[in-house]
């Protein structure tokens, strides 16, 4: 989609239309040289990447280092990032979901950061990609299945049998269940992208309409600073956004995740 | 101009498949409303049912993503 992207905005260009292309931003592109971009070759995805876990290193390992009884600023988030998701874990998925909570504290951190790191300007937001997202969302449905079987055997199908409904209405139910437990993770991952990459697409339209207007019609000197202040609504907007998501993505693993404990109605 | 009828489809079913996220707005007014509503009858419990609203809000926003991607899969892949 990316080239496909890239296409369009030549098109745009040649065509003597809008010379800018919202979609521009997501495209990847090799760091170093421009050849293609193949399965190991690095690109700003890896970078943006690669910042992301060395901030969440820098958060977690250095707040943690020294241990003081009256934690400063840095030690300070990274207890309450370790306690929201902490009692997260324990409502959503009940008591015995602790020993998964390493794996969910890792999604969090990392589509927050993520999230955060693709806001500021000119950086890249890597969870904007389904690529991504998808591969996060396909290893928490891989593994809530695999512990849902190992936990309860064929016990775990009960999942899809709803023993509250009347008799006749369970296998249309049942089927209802199955379908639905498999679009999970198209959802899940969808949900995340979706809002990464629409925020980003709305934020680009507005600043280079801003910036358009000015040069191109004397309504310019009123149009943009009202533009102006429309980017920076919506970036307080996307902010909230980043937060939110990244929070929706931890609470609905936890609630698979319950699903796979506790898979009797 | 050439006419390409194909893209025109494509660009219209763009557009069409928009009117998805006023679903998907309606809804998320429909949950977070009425969990306003309940939470100001009893406030003592609203805080403990943030998470359920929140999760009622991602089911109901998936829909308006869907359609939002269904408008960029014919602006861009077909």
């Amino acid at each position: 989609m990316a080239s496909e992207a890239a296409q369009g905005a030549e098109h745009a260009a040649s065509e003597g239309g809008l010379a800018f292309h919202p979609m521009d931003q997501f495209i990847v592109r090799p760091l170093f040289g421009d050849g293609p971009v193949g399965t190991f070759t690095v690109t700003n995805v890896t970078l943006w990447m690669a910042i992301t876990v060395l901030c969440i290193f820098a958060l977690l390992v250095l707040g943690s280092s020294r241990r003081a009884t009256v934690p400063g600023r840095v030690q300070s988030i990274a207890e309450l990032a370790y306690g929201f998701v902490r009692k997260m874990v324990e409502d959503v998925a009940g008591k015995d979901a602790l020993p998964f909570f390493p794996y969910i504290m890792t999604i969090f951190m990392f589509t927050t950061v993520a999230n955060f790191l693709g806001l500021i300007p000119t950086s890249f937001t890597t969870t904007s990609h389904a690529a991504v997202t998808v591969l996060m969302a396909l290893a928490v449905f891989i593994s809530v299945t695999v512990i849902g079987f190992v936990r309860h055997g064929a016990g775990f199908l009960k999942l899809f049998w709803i023993t509250a409904a009347p008799l006749p209405l369970r296998p249309v139910l049942a089927l209802i269940e199955v379908i639905s437990y498999f679009v999970r993770p198209v959802s899940h991952s969808i949900r995340l992208m979706g809002n990464m990459m629409a925020g980003h697409a709305v934020m680009e339209v507005f600043a280079v309409f801003a910036s358009l207007i000015l040069v191109s019609t004397g309504l310019g000197l009123v149009v943009t600073p009202l533009s102006i202040l429309a980017i920076s609504a919506i970036y307080a907007l996307e902010v909230l956004v980043a937060f939110i998501q990244a929070y929706i993505f931890t609470i609905l693993t936890c609630v698979y995740l319950r699903d796979a404990l506790h898979p009797y109605h | 101009m050439e006419g390409d009828i194909v893209q025109m489809g494509a660009y219209i079913g763009a557009g069409l498949a928009c009117t998805g996220m006023g679903g998907a707005a309606v809804g998320i007014g429909h949950v977070v409303g009425n969990f306003l509503s309940g939470a100001l009858r009893n406030p003592s419990a609203a805080g403990g049912q943030t998470a359920t609203m929140f999760i009622g809000i991602a089911f109901s926003e998936a829909m308006g993503i869907f359609s939002f991607l269904v408008a960029l899969l014919l602006m861009f892949a077909v």
